[in-house]
């Protein structure tokens, strides 16, 4: 049994804008009756804005294909052509409150029938096979798929190729080469580590103040017969004393000036140094 | 609201009388049945009561019953032993459309070295008889074909298998769980070496099942340990369940014939109201060598999943063949090995009856049932036809 959420339950039961489109201005239809699952996207589209006026699916395949077909109309409507290609997979799945790992193919499946419909509305042609690259022949899945979606979902495992495009799910056979692409998209470009801003607490602050001042700048004045040492730390503001040849030097403002260089460069941009008097 | 169940094959409601006579091995009774003192050895003899009830429903000896945890193990039980006590016999035969617990067996072993036979079916599910014919040799440790299929219901020509398989001297066994309680079976006009059944699929708790093995068969224990179940199963006796399992056999045993015609009866208003009602359905398997108690049902356009998902939301339980409910993206083995299409396994529907439905319930479902596939077919990009039942 799967855990699907209230709103997929919801969007099963009662889905929203099923049914067909007389006269639509783009058609996008992904999926087939032999994979298990098929969806087909009627859009109405405002000439002049480029707006989506209306959307309606029809989808053979299981709740969570029916439901996220369901949440892809209602995600659509009201964007323009250009907001809805924003919508990736994960707005999907995300609309409805989460899928099941094994299910998030059904809300890859939606963003595919987007961009069909898009394509087809803008008189693109349906973009075919590259010569051989079918990958999974079980479910007909591509190379250029697989990588496009290990990217967008950050992928790193089969099993997760799996969960997000069904190759491999078949006979299996293809799964070496599922593993290969991996290799391939995560050696040569390594996964985005989001650049969190570092939030330092106090206590990494000032281990890291006192590991800077040993290891970077302390070494470097005791060459010159000078020294430096740690008086305290008030939030941002660092107070140091010059010591040995450093005291009373006429340069001593230009050694506390690129001490705080440092520091601005390694700790943060909002450290002041003090000579402590 | 209240469950109507129509998942039998799957497992079966506990028989009310059964519980009763575990209780007290579930409380007071709580020896060990292999202990000197009288408080545990008393219970020697309650398992041995319980050995022969399950004995006489399938007309064995009572020494030929081995108590085991479920069918699974039964199965594999069966397997091993054939293939350990003929260890220069590197031959196995099955078909492609066994439980997994012989199936996946069957492709370990092969990946152990061993050559594997799985045998296909026709359209209708019946097994080729040639292939076997030709499949078996003097290298041929085993042959493990299921006497009842689990999906579709439909019955092996167990007899004829055995006879032939006997005439060659090739160990049989034989996966009873889904056939043991639903059809009669007598061990003793049916030459068959090893039979496994299951004690959930015959309304005895889960966790319990046996594994019948002819007297005079070379027998290796799978599970080694202790010297219960005569150094054939190691391992305390799961008593309560054991206990369970004989009331449930007796129970089965008491009302096999006229349950059996009971079902029959049941089974076959559903199907033939369904076929009635809803357009583009077809039935899986072969209805004249079928299980009373179960029907597959196809209804093409639609997912499997999405019908049972809608079906529960009125309280009625079964199962598909579709890849969706399967955990895996394959859907059903058994039906691909019939050949039947994907456009119709994807929409494939078993409902699977017991002793406890009734007549209400299975009209209920053939009143709610057309609804159900007119409105998936509507939002399906294929399927249009919205032809309800005919009012009577």
């Amino acid at each position: 049994m799967w855990e699907y959420t209230e709103k997929v339950k919801d969007f099963f039961l009662k889905p929203k804008n099923v049914g067909e489109i007389q006269n639509p201005d783009a058609v996008g239809e992904v999926g087939s009756i032999i994979c298990g699952d098929a969806l087909k996207l009627y859009l109405k589209v405002d000439k002049e804005t480029g707006k989506i006026l209306d959307a309606k699916f029809q989808t053979f395949g299981c709740a969570s294909a029916i439901a996220s077909s369901s949440a892809l109309t209602e995600l659509v409507k009201g964007k323009t052509l250009d907001e809805a290609l924003e919508i990736s997979n994960q707005d999907i799945a995300e609309f409805l409150g989460g899928l099941p790992e094994e299910k998030m193919h059904c809300s890859v499946m939606g963003r595919e029938a987007l961009e069909a419909a898009i394509a087809n509305y803008r008189g693109e042609a349906p973009r075919l096979h590259e010569e051989g690259n079918v990958i999974c022949k079980c479910f007909d899945v591509t190379e250029e798929k697989i990588r496009k979606v290990a990217i967008e979902n950050h992928l790193t495992t089969v099993d997760e190729i799996t969960n997000f495009t069904k190759a491999g799910g078949g006979c299996g056979e293809c799964k070496p080469n599922i593993e290969a692409i991996l290799r391939d998209i995560w050696s040569l470009k390594p996964p985005e580590i989001p650049q969190k801003p570092k939030r330092l607490t106090n206590l990494h602050k000032i281990a890291l103040i006192q590991e800077i001042i040993e290891g970077e700048i302390r070494p470097g004045l005791q060459a010159d017969n000078g020294d430096v040492e740690l008086i305290d730390i008030d939030g941002n503001k660092v107070f140091l004393a010059l010591r040995g040849m450093c005291t009373g030097c006429l340069m001593s403002d230009v050694t506390i000036k690129g001490i705080q260089d440092k520091l601005r460069e390694l700790v943060g941009e909002d450290i002041v140094v003090e000579a402590y008097q | 609201m209240t469950t109507i169940y129509l998942d039998n094959n799957a497992t079966t409601r506990i028989a009310p009388e059964v519980p009763n006579e575990m209780l007290p091995y579930l409380t007071d009774l709580y020896g060990n049945p292999s202990s000197m003192h009288t408080f545990g050895g008393q219970l020697y003899r309650r398992i041995e009561e319980a050995r022969a009830k399950v004995a006489s429903f399938i007309g064995a000896e009572p020494g030929e019953i081995i108590f085991t945890s479920c069918g699974t193990e039964s199965d594999n039980t069966a397997i091993m032993s054939a293939v350990e006590s003929h260890p220069h016999k590197k031959h196995v035969v099955t078909t492609r459309v066994e439980h997994p617990a012989v199936l996946n067996l069957c492709r370990h072993l092969a990946r152990k070295g061993y050559r594997v036979t799985f045998l296909p079916v026709n359209s209708l599910g019946q097994l080729d008889m040639d292939a076997l014919l030709k499949a078996v040799d003097e290298d041929t440790a085993v042959a493990s074909i299921m006497y009842a299929n689990n999906e579709t219901g439909v019955i092996f020509p167990i007899k004829e298998i055995s006879e032939i398989l006997k005439k060659r001297g090739i160990l049989f066994h034989t996966d009873a769980v889904q056939a043991v309680g639903k059809i009669p079976i007598d061990l003793k006009t049916l030459p068959v070496d090893m039979l496994t059944l299951s004690g959930h699929k015959i309304h005895a708790p889960k966790g319990v099942g046996a594994l019948y093995v002819r007297k005079g068969t070379r027998f290796y224990p799978y599970i080694i340990g202790g010297h219960q179940e005569r150094g054939r199963r190691a391992g305390t006796e799961n008593v309560a369940s054991i206990i369970g399992l004989g009331k449930a056999c007796e129970l089965a045993e008491k009302h096999l014939r006229e349950e059996t015609t009971y079902l029959k009866t049941l089974t076959d208003r559903l199907e033939s109201a369904l076929l009635k009602c809803c357009p583009d359905v077809r039935v899986n398997g072969d209805i004249n060598n079928r299980l009373p108690n179960t029907a597959n049902l196809s209804f093409e356009y639609v997912e499997g999943e999405a019908i049972l998902l809608r079906l529960n939301e009125y309280g009625i339980c079964a199962s598909s063949g579709s890849a969706c409910t399967s955990g895996s993206l394959e859907p059903s083995h058994v039906l691909r090995a019939m050949g039947v299409p994907y456009t119709a396994v994807h929409g494939s529907i078993r409902f699977s009856l017991s002793r406890y439905n009734t007549e209400k319930e299975i009209d209920t479902v053939i009143d709610l049932m057309p609804g159900v596939i007119r409105a998936l077919r509507e939002m399906s990009p294929y399927g249009r036809q919205t032809i309800a039942c005919p009012p009577e």
